[in-house]
């Protein structure tokens, strides 16, 4: 009996594995000439890489003309998802506890309200986002497009957080009143601990979806000096003039990898927020 | 000290769950209330450590009216049905929490933290997590942190419900010895009658946010008030027939048994009443025989317990030592100690 393999499907998996492979080989292909073409040239109309060049990569020890420095565009990229992170966690976390907790006044009209803050085309407020941002002078400013990013996303992020606040048992913080402490340490102590899973969770998501967003910066923030990475990548592709597309590929590359390093690390945690629940 | 709850109501939104509640549970006193579900017990306990606040009424802590306080300017201590342990926080951290809110120096935690500890018999467990606990270890841990403010009220809402029996019968006893040693008013809310007997100096019963009787454990089993309290109290339960007074005697049936009983006289001819007889009252001594047929028999190991059903249809039950001789289906005529018999009008009031 030992020797018996460990599977519990009654079906041959191979089929399977096989039927889904084929599907999903354009895409590994795909992702394979996305890097192989970074690092070579080819001939035009062939599919063999001809020789092998750094070239392309060229844009992190030069700035081009016209172009920002990638370092600082980096930089940008960083502050912008890391603010919007922030921002949305200490919001997320207070607000979700006191639509599941509290006993505030029009809490139903609250919750209805961030549900369709939520479902809200967020693109469609974007010029007169533009013309108030402009009138309070912070266009073209990061602090601008932060406060408008981590502004569209927060509903989702508060609702994700009711919904883990909602999971937490009330004895617990009964308890803590016993105990004496203040409702604020309750929360601080005792029920925030709770949920650290999904604030990780939320965490990582906000800094992803952050990562990538590219048409509030690309509207509120095209400037050399705020630009954010999918802005310089974009406008590699708009550059008509000295069009290169091993470098847009290189960027490409350049870009993502600080997502992928980010999902190997954390994709257990990420996992989390379609999960949730508290244990022990 | 002594708790006393002064004409107090509650009521949630539209729905009255206690109205005018009088109660006084003195110092040093274990008190249980005992009902069943729905009765209100848990809405009182939560009305004295301050998570509800009374619709009307006061509530006092000695002479201190603490009606209006929240729960953390209280100082009662609470032990909840789930426990309600901070998980992420280690035996030695759930316990020290009361006093770390009151910003007691780290170091008097720690000492104070380790006699409580002692106390409960939880020392070598301080570096744990909740969730490396057994139940038994987890109240405990539940009873030191409820403990260690010394409270001026040690609350109990049903702490031995989520326990398995051998253990409960063990921290029946530890809680008790708890409340004994450091001579704390508490209250016990629980719906297991055993629970309420065996640990607390008095009990209250309550039924739909009324307070039924408050007696001690022993007057109450023996001197019950309506036939609510005498059914609630006593494992295996107290049985009862449905009859008629007739010239000072309970009459069952067309013309079956009669009763001679002395709590009827003066009751006129023919109102219904009910008798209820405990089940050690009826069996092979006592006054007067009734006939009947045994359709259940249980072991219990020194006892032995036995449904008869009467020719009119109506069900005893009887507890006898441990005998061989009656199987089910046998026929019986076993005497009924009418003496210890209980007499209750049509209402439910004891006559």
């Amino acid at each position: 009996m030992a020797e018996k393999p460990q599977t519990s499907a009654n079906f041959s998996s191979v089929p399977v594995i096989l039927l889904l492979s084929l599907f999903s080989l354009p895409l590994l292909v795909m992702y394979a000439y996305l890097f192989i073409d970074t690092i070579s040239d080819t001939e035009v109309g062939s599919l063999i890489p001809s020789e092998f060049t750094l070239r392309h990569w060229s844009f992190l020890w030069e700035t081009k003309t016209g172009k920002p420095n990638i370092w600082l565009v980096t930089l940008n990229t960083f502050i912008f998802a890391s603010c919007i992170t922030g921002v949305i966690l200490t919001v997320a976390s207070m607000a979700g506890y006191v639509l599941s907790r509290l006993n505030v006044p029009a809490r139903g009209f609250f919750l209805a309200g961030v549900m369709v803050l939520h479902a809200f085309p967020s693109v469609t407020l974007i010029i007169a986002i533009f013309i108030v941002l402009q009138w309070i002078g912070l266009y073209n400013s990061l602090i601008g497009v932060i406060l408008v990013k981590a502004a569209i996303d927060l509903p989702l992020g508060i609702w994700l957080m009711k919904g883990f606040y909602d999971t937490v048992p009330w004895e617990i913080e009964m308890a803590g009143t016993v105990d004496g402490a203040s409702r604020f340490t309750v929360w601080r102590r005792l029920v925030l601990p709770q949920i650290k899973p999904a604030m990780m969770a939320l965490g990582l998501f906000s800094f992803l979806t952050g990562w990538s967003e590219f048409i509030l910066p690309q509207v509120l923030a095209p400037g050399a000096k705020v630009q954010v990475l999918s802005v310089y990548l974009a406008s590699l592709i708009i550059d008509d003039n000295n069009f290169d597309f091993g470098t847009f590929k290189a960027v490409g590359v350049f870009y993502v990898v600080p997502v992928l390093i980010l999902y190997v690390f954390f994709q257990k945690h990420l996992m989390n927020i379609y999960g949730g629940g508290t244990k022990g | 000290m002594r708790i006393l709850l002064d004409k107090f109501s509650k009521s949630f939104g539209s729905t009255k769950v206690i109205e005018d509640m009088e109660l006084e549970v003195g110092s040093g006193e274990m008190l249980a209330l005992l009902g069943p579900s729905g009765c209100g017990k848990s809405t009182t306990l939560f009305a004295v450590c301050g998570i509800h606040r009374p619709t009307s009424g006061r509530i006092l802590f000695g002479d201190r009216d603490v009606t209006n306080l929240p729960s953390q300017e209280r100082n009662v201590g609470v032990v909840f049905q789930s426990y309600a342990l901070y998980p992420h926080m280690t035996v030695e951290e759930n316990i020290g929490f009361p006093l770390m809110v009151k910003r007691v120096a780290a170091a008097d935690i720690k000492k104070q933290v380790a006699d409580i500890a002692a106390l409960v018999h939880i020392a070598d467990l301080l570096g744990r997590r909740p969730a490396q606990l057994s139940g038994g270890q987890q109240q405990r841990v539940a009873l030191a942190r409820a403990l260690i403010r010394r409270p001026d009220v040690l609350l109990l809402d049903e702490p031995l419900a989520n326990l398995d029996a051998k253990l409960r019968l063990e921290m029946r006893s530890e809680i008790r010895r708890l409340q004994k040693e450091t001579g704390i008013t508490a209250i016990l809310v629980t719906h297991d009658q055993v629970e309420a007997m065996s640990m607390c100096d008095r009990i209250a019963i309550m039924k739909s946010g009324e307070i039924v009787q408050i007696a001690t454990p022993s007057q109450m089993y023996n001197d019950p008030r309506t036939s609510f309290v005498a059914s609630f109290l006593g494992n295996p339960p107290i049985s009862f027939l449905k009859g008629r007074a007739e010239q000072g005697a309970f009459v069952l049936g067309e013309n079956g048994l009669r009763l001679p009983l002395s709590a009827l006289s003066g009751i006129p001819d023919g109102t219904s009443v009910s008798l209820g007889v405990r089940p050690e009252h009826f069996g092979t001594t006592g006054g007067i025989p009734i006939d009947g047929k045994v359709v259940f028999a249980e072991t219990q190991g020194r006892e032995n317990l036995y449904d008869v059903v009467l020719p009119d249809g109506s069900v005893l039950r009887s507890i006898q030592p441990v005998r061989d001789d009656v199987k089910m289906g046998d026929s019986v005529r076993w005497n009924l100690d009418s003496a210890s018999a209980f007499v209750f009008a049509e209402d439910g009031r004891r006559l």
